[in-house]
């Protein structure tokens, strides 16, 4: 027994299977032996040492076995590590004995990388000797992926040729771009991720940042997807995909121009390091404990700090997906550039869109839909199972305003609307309520709802919160060591406001940014509050902050309009630069308060034109909605961040003199 | 005069311009300038540069990223009589790199007058000004969080330039 022992402590955990019986087995031969034996006289029979017969005999086999136990184990461990001491020295020897055979090929490879690449001279004759093995074809026998601490070590080491351990790459023709190591590396191609890059490039001098992307596409912001690029004059928006800023300013959809980011396979050596974008891949397995994921085609990258930014998928009604090929042929889910460019195809060719979902996304797609009715002749329908516009974000008596508003830029709501079945039906879809109205439509665009991606839980051991949706992270977004989550699949604890996934575009910034620092070391929690904002037509602007539930207790403040004031067109002050003539400007709306001799033009109603609107927990204000008040938003910001309660919310309301512009 | 109604759980107030006029009696927390959470300006409060400030677009984190900063430092801790004076070589560096990214860093006339009205260095060719010049690196980051530009209307930094 104490020879196992002292065997088993040489050996690695490899062994640990063994091992582990062998303790038990030598825990229980030593209580045998260390007990002093009672033995019933008549019930064994004793051999020479005192013992029973069929006790030594059981002894003998089982130390037996654990020494041949032992014995396969240390072989089976020395074996492997004398094969991974000739894999690596056959790698090592690899790039010399090429370099040899290849001397031609490795300058036709090195001159478009040394016209592409944008750093010195120096970094052109690095890429040649890493072009070469790279440029190899797969080797004959696929190369393990390289332990962690030799990957690691290699491209730290910008100024020397090392022989990168390139994963088997299938016999593409290209140059593998595919880096196998990333110091940061970024899945997910979005807001989130761009913002973290950003961050971390501007904390890490010199940080090479790998983004891997599903999507074709550089990132790209996705607000205007729903807004501007509908407003826009420019006939071929769908290929430029540039808009006009409040400011008047055109710029692009894209964050940066394509030479903003450098090749994949220049990361390794670019001396100042540099963003890199893979596009058209996707990340199906996270192996935490190896610090190192793995994409569709096989290819795997080790990173020493990662960021998952995969954000979300649109979700679909069951209706639809039940429905059959030709309804969901004629359905939009509406999320990515591709989509925004067959609905632009779509409402030119249509005769009928029907928009099904009541938030921000269907809104503002029906308000932009219903703004091309006249020009296209498009009937635009917008469905949903609220009483009104934004029924679960805006309390009643302003989720109906806003309806009417939605409704006088062209488009047919239909409230209360529960989709029962989709069927295709004389070349159009039928709709049918569970009411038991009937819609027919030629095409639909269901925005209800986003299903944050988390596909890679369950390969990364990540924690998904049930609540909530998306990725459980702390109050510093990190999920594990190493590993950190933003934007739309984040969920995490706001300090102020509680544990919360918020799918808005400023949110993807904040927090990428945020994820971007702690990645660099800064460790601060998620304290800047982020924002929101939405447009419905030229009447209705608003900049909203916190926690904005319609469930939610409200105090709303609003500028009483008096027969002096005459509304000003929010368009100037919504800042989205949507230009339009209002036709129907209206003066000032009769007071409400029946006291005064209305000057009644119409008939009395509220006129909600612009205010302030609270939303309470437990009387603290958890958030806060400027309606048609712009440049406020830090006033906001502060009130939210106080967490005070307020006896007198009018007195709050003071602090953003809502009377001015 | 006010109005007030209430809809259930939600409240509705109607106040005109003279309701309003009276300053507030709500009060707000006393901010802490070295709050450790907050966002930071520009510069820190140790007197560093903060290389993540939004009002810097993507200066710091572009491809000529490492020859701005080093230029920016430079200015920033000169202490010369010209300030900056000594920093000519890394403005030249930084202008040669851009100069390779026309797309990322247009070279146009109201990026010369806005540096010259920062340094009177004369040397320096692109300063971190906010503006125009930035609006191909600026991205959608609210500006509300650096102190400074809050005035300006925090849609404009969200899509922004």
């Amino acid at each position: 027994m104490l020879s196992c022992r002292s065997v088993l402590k040489k050996l690695p955990p490899l062994a640990r299977a063994s091992s582990t019986l062998c303790r038990l087995n030598g825990r229980r031969a030593v209580l045998n032996h260390g007990r002093p034996v009672r033995v019933p006289a008549a019930n064994m029979s004793t051999g020479p040492s005192g013992l029973g017969r069929d006790t030594q005999l059981y002894i003998a086999l089982v130390g037996a076995a654990t020494f041949a136990g032992g014995v396969y184990a240390y072989r089976t461990v020395k074996s492997d590590q004398r094969r991974y001491q000739e894999r690596i020295d056959d790698i090592s020897s690899r790039p010399l004995k090429l370099s040899s055979q290849q001397t031609d090929e490795p300058i036709n490879f090195s001159e478009p990388t040394a016209t592409e690449a944008t750093e010195t001279a120096v970094e052109a004759t690095e890429t040649e000797p890493i072009a070469e093995p790279e440029a190899a074809p797969s080797p004959e026998e696929p190369i393990p992926p390289a332990p962690e601490a030799e990957a690691a070590a290699a491209p730290t080491e910008t100024t020397e040729p090392v022989p990168v351990q390139t994963p088997a790459v299938e016999a593409t023709p290209a140059l593998p771009e595919v880096p196998s190591h990333a110091p940061y590396l970024l899945i997910g191609g979005g807001t989130a991720s761009f913002a973290a890059a950003r961050s971390i490039r501007a904390r890490d001098p010199g940080a090479k940042v790998l983004i891997v992307t599903e999507e074709s596409e550089f990132p790209y912001m996705r607000p205007p997807l729903s807004k501007e690029l509908w407003f826009s004059d420019d006939s071929s928006v769908t290929e430029t995909l540039r808009f006009k800023q409040w400011n008047g300013k055109e710029r692009s959809i894209y964050f940066q121009p394509p030479s903003f980011y450098i090749q994949a396979e220049e990361l390794a050596s670019a001396e100042n390091g540099g963003v890199a974008v893979l596009s058209g891949r996707k990340v199906v397995h996270m192996d935490v404990r190896g610090n190192k994921v793995k994409l569709d085609d096989d290819t795997e990258i080790s990173y020493d700090k990662c960021l998952i930014a995969t954000g979300g998928v649109p979700r679909n009604l069951q209706a639809i997906e039940r429905a059959g090929e030709e309804v969901m042929k004629r359905t939009t889910l509406f999320r990515k550039i591709d989509d925004f460019k067959s609905l632009d195809k779509v409402s030119r060719e249509a005769k009928s869109i029907a928009i099904i979902g009541g938030g921000f996304l269907g809104s503002e797609l029906a308000c932009a839909l219903g703004r091309k009715s006249s020009e296209f002749g498009l009937e635009v329908m917008q469905m949903f199972p609220e009483k009104g516009n934004m029924g679960k974000v805006l309390p009643e008596y302003l989720s109906n305003w806003t309806t009417e508003k939605v409704k006088r830029e062209g488009v047919q709501v239909i409230a209360e609307a529960l989709v029962k079945s989709v069927t295709f039906k004389d070349d159009r879809l039928e709709i049918k309520l569970r009411d038991g109205r009937l819609v027919q439509t030629d095409h639909i665009v269901a925005a209800v709802g986003l299903e944050p991606n988390v596909d890679l839980a369950k390969s990364a051991g990540l924690e998904v919160d049930s609540d909530f949706g998306g990725f459980r992270v702390n109050a510093e977004l990190q999920a594990r060591s190493n590993i950190w989550v933003a934007g739309d699949a984040a969920c995490f604890y706001d300090i102020r406001l509680g544990r919360r996934r918020v799918e808005h575009h400023d949110h993807a910034v904040v927090s990428g940014r945020l994820a971007g620092e702690n990645m660099t070391g800064a460790n601060k929690p998620y304290w800047h509050q982020s924002m929101f904002w939405s447009d419905l037509g030229p009447d209705v602007g608003y900049e909203a902050i916190g926690i904005v539930d319609s469930s939610l207790p409200t105090v709303g403040v609003f500028a009483k309009a008096t027969a002096k004031d005459t509304p000003r067109a929010a368009t100037e002050d919504s800042g989205t630069g949507i230009r339009s003539e209002s036709e129907t400007e209206e003066t000032a709306v009769s007071p409400v308060a029946s006291s005064t001799p209305a000057p009644a033009l119409e008939q009395q109603r509220d006129n909600y034109g612009k205010g302030v609107i609270f939303y309470l927990r437990d009387k603290v204000v958890v958030g806060i909605i400027l309606w048609n008040v712009f440049n406020r938003m830090p006033v906001a910001r502060k009130i939210i961040k106080d967490g005070e309660e307020h006896a007198d919310l009018n007195e709050v309301a003071k602090l953003f003199n809502i009377h001015e512009d | 005069m006010s109005y007030c109604r209430q809809e259930g759980k939600d409240r509705i107030i109607f106040v005109t311009k003279e309701d309003h006029e009276a300053p507030s009696n709500a009060e707000l927390v006393a901010d802490d300038p070295n709050d450790p959470y907050e966002e930071q300006g520009l510069i820190l409060p140790s007197g560093d540069i903060n290389w993540n400030c939004p009002c810097l677009g993507g200066m710091a984190s572009g491809p000529c990223g490492s020859q701005f900063k080093e230029a920016f430092s430079c200015f920033h801790y000169s202490s010369e009589e010209v300030k900056g004076s000594e920093c000519i070589d890394n403005f030249r560096n930084m202008q040669e790199c851009m100069q390779k990214y026309p797309e990322l860093y247009p070279q146009d006339e109201d990026k010369e007058s806005s540096t010259q009205a920062e340094s009177d260095s004369g040397a320096a060719s692109a300063a971190p000004s906010e503006g125009s010049a930035l609006s191909p690196e600026t991205d959608a980051t609210p500006s509300t969080s650096d102190p400074s530009p809050d005035s300006a209307s925090p849609t404009d930094s969200q899509m922004a330039s």
